[in-house]
């Protein structure tokens, strides 16, 4: 090669170089008038996500433009791609889709701003009051209630003439109907973030909570005790799906309208989802509130969601504050149960025709389930907990009901050792 | 080289001492892009693993010395998972041998369509991991999965619902995926044994079993090694395929998911990093057996000093 033809290719490629980068850098300007914010939040299939970001968008009145990033499915991953981001201080998150049960972790991280206390009334105006608690963290607000979920009992009323109170019941039915006659209950107990929901709600119902404070192990013996029995007892059971082990909210609703078991315990999407996929399960599928663990006290069932919340790396952090409002507001909600059955964190709109209609005879007991609900515990090292519950108790069927003691022991010593966030998990 | 030099001290003009300035000039940017992506990440691991790092709590922290390693060393569940990742190694890689073994000898006396059996049993390789124990996984799902409709098998076996079933299904999807690697490298020691060599056993009388481990095993012991060595220092870094079909439940979790649930679960870099030290350590330590027990020699056809 000659040297003028050496200066030659220098020179274009010189040209190709200043060419891409003035190509990227007018992106930022040419989106519109106003700034854009991005929104890191899961993917919803009906397209609520889409749809509010677009309203949102447009009320602002050429403030702000949202912009979705969608995070997959999977709550798990979902958490992982956002802490990797947060903990990299990215300031190309301006909001995030928060699960309830991150809200210790990125608030003590300091990835995630406080609310400022004129819009703290605006958004948690009307919102139940254990929603509002999720999206705290020692007593501050750190982010926007949007939708919640709750699980129900799913039954079948062609098989089952009076639905269980509590789980004893329920297992001695479905024993009775046999596992070959649809006498199988379908419970979320693969080791993954539902089976804490699934243990924690069987906890919590039995009359204890896990936690009493972000660092301190509550989980009184008798309660726990109970609430493992249960647990043990219909792991080897008859009553156990064959899958017990590995299964999730998918693969029960599989096996529910697949019409293999005449109980289910899973959130409300359950019912959209029969009435779409199999409309003769879903004419007979009957509901009623998550059972009892102990008969004399009322159950209290898990609790889900999403909060929106505004990282502490945004360089918008006002724009993002009243998107946020905007995006997690009243009519977002109502599209959000219209567009996908999430229901509403806002407890005024259970009344509303969008609501009944997405819960058609269930809205009142999905409210109720939602004010009684059994939150899991709220603590900066939640996953170190969550953990912790996971090997303990997982699978279930290793819990021989009639020595639940000695599992409590096991597992009372290894969330101490969780919230000192001490030891391997 | 040195040796050469030693020899002839004389010889070291000033012309040689400008070449060899020359080739550290023309390495440096090697040594350097190695340097910036490998020993500064390791050394970085090292410098977290002796502190108490939590990104959830950025107020804490300090300095804790081998704090981190005695916690990890003292825990039950790094025991288990280093049984759990020596046993998956160990049966991979002596199934991959085998069935390898048996690829390459097929693919060297593939007469017709050389290229296209070549090609053809290299695709499993070829799949993105993930992708592939995807693949396995839903093939086994009790839901999903054709395998339950097989004969012989029941309609609710749960594969991953049980310790022994899901490593049998783990170690066939490593197995399936890793095998040609195996294969390919072995066909390359193959290639260089001399037919001659056969010829004249023939004549000799030797069977065909014989031949096999009079001539092909003994001349192709260096290729079989590195062939292990890239194998297991492989295996025992197991991630994907489990994390797939089991995330490490029913007692099937290798030493790379824990570090990966202290690292990005729990956020405990601490923790996690001790985690991955020591895996790095294992991984040297196998490393050093094949090449100082073995004899290995990864740089082939260079003669030894």
């Amino acid at each position: 090669m000659t040297v003028r033809a050496a200066i030659g290719l220098l020179a274009v490629l010189a040209i190709a170089v200043v060419a891409i980068v003035a190509a990227l850098s007018s992106g930022d300007e040419s989106s519109g008038s106003g700034r854009s914010l991005s929104w890191f939040v899961a993917i919803q299939p009906g397209g609520t996500i889409e749809e509010v970001a677009a309203r949102c968008s447009k009320e602002s009145g050429g403030r702000y433009n949202v912009e979705v990033e969608f995070l997959p499915t999977d709550a798990s991953q979902q958490r992982e791609q956002l802490v990797r981001r947060l903990g990299a201080e990215d300031s190309s998150i301006d909001i995030v889709g928060m699960d309830v049960i991150w809200t210790g972790e990125f608030a003590n991280a300091g990835w995630v701003e406080q609310w400022p206390g004129p819009l703290v009334k605006q958004v948690t105006e009307q919102v139940f009051p254990n929603v509002v608690e999720t999206a705290s963290f020692e007593g501050d607000l750190y982010a926007a209630p949007f939708n919640t979920n709750t699980q129900l009992l799913w039954y079948r009323k062609d098989l089952i003439k009076q639905p269980p109170a509590t789980w004893d019941e329920m297992i001695d039915q479905a024993e009775e109907l046999g596992a070959g006659n649809a006498g199988t209950i379908q419970v979320q107990a693969n080791r993954y973030e539902g089976f804490t929901v699934w243990a924690n709600a069987l906890i919590e119902s039995a009359g204890t909570p896990v936690l009493s404070g972000p660092e301190t192990v509550e989980l009184s013996e008798g309660p726990t005790i109970r609430a493992l029995e249960v647990m043990g007892r219909l792991a080897n059971s008859s009553a156990a799906a064959p899958n017990l082990s590995t299964s999730n909210e998918d693969t029960t609703r599989l096996a529910f309208e697949g019409g293999d078991s005449a109980f289910m315990t899973n959130y409300t999407f359950a019912y959209a989802s029969a009435a779409a996929e199999a409309p003769d399960i879903a004419k007979v599928m009957g509901y009623a509130r998550f059972p009892r663990v102990d008969a004399k006290r009322p159950s209290r069932p898990p609790l889900g969601g999403f909060n929106l919340a505004v990282s502490a790396f945004s360089e918008n952090k006002d724009l993002a504050f009243d998107a946020a409002a905007c995006l997690a507001g009243r009519q977002s909600q109502l599209t959000a149960v219209e567009l996908d059955g999430l229901p509403p964190s806002r407890s005024d709109l259970y009344t509303t025709k969008v609501v009944t209609k997405a819960y058609p005879g269930f809205a009142a007991l999905v409210r109720k389930s939602i004010e009684g609900s059994g939150p899991r515990p709220s603590s900066a090292a939640y996953q170190d907990v969550s953990l912790a519950i996971q090997r303990t108790l997982h699978p279930p069927d290793k819990i021989d009901p009639a020595d639940a003691a000695s599992v409590y022991e096991e597992l009372k010593e290894n969330l101490e050792d969780a919230v000192k966030r001490e030891g391997l998990l | 080289m040195e040796a050469h030099a030693q020899r002839q001290p004389a010889a070291v003009s000033q012309r040689t001492r400008s070449e060899r300035r020359l080739a550290w000039m023309l390495c440096a940017p090697a040594v350097i892009a190695m340097l910036a992506v490998t020993a500064y990440p390791i050394g970085y691991a090292i410098v977290l693993s002796l502190q108490q790092v939590d990104l959830r709590f950025p107020d804490e922290g300090g300095f804790v010395g081998l704090d981190n390693y005695g916690a990890v060393l003292s825990s039950d569940l790094w025991w288990t998972d280093v049984f759990n990742t020596a046993f998956l190694t160990v049966t991979t890689v002596a199934i991959e041998l085998v069935l390898g073994m048996v690829i390459a000898l097929v693919m060297h006396r593939a007469i017709f369509g050389r290229g296209v059996v070549r090609t053809s049993v290299l695709i499993p390789y070829g799949i993105i991991t993930v992708v592939a124990a995807f693949s396995w996984q839903f093939a086994f799902a009790p839901d999903s999965g054709f395998v339950n409709n097989l004969p012989l098998i029941s309609d609710e076996m749960d594969w991953f619902g049980d310790r022994f079933s899901s490593f049998a299904v783990i170690i066939m999807a490593e197995v399936w995926k890793t095998t040609p690697f195996m294969a390919l490298l072995l066909l390359a020691g193959l290639v260089t044994i001399d037919s001659q060599l056969y010829e004249a056993a023939k004549v000799d009388g030797a069977t065909a079993w014989q031949r096999f481990t009079r001539i092909t095993l003994p001349l192709m012991k260096p290729a079989i090694l590195v062939a292990l060595l890239f194998r297991t220092l492989d295996a025992f870094r197991v991630f994907d395929t489990i994390y797939i079909m089991t995330a490490g439940a029913q007692d099937t979790e290798s030493v790379s998911i824990l570090g990966f649930n202290q690292l990005i679960s729990r956020l405990n870099l601490g923790l996690g990093s001790a985690v991955s030290v020591l895996i790095f350590f294992c991984v040297l330590a196998i490393a050093f057996v094949y090449v100082k027990g073995f004899g290995v020699r990864v740089e082939e056809g260079r003669p030894g000093r």
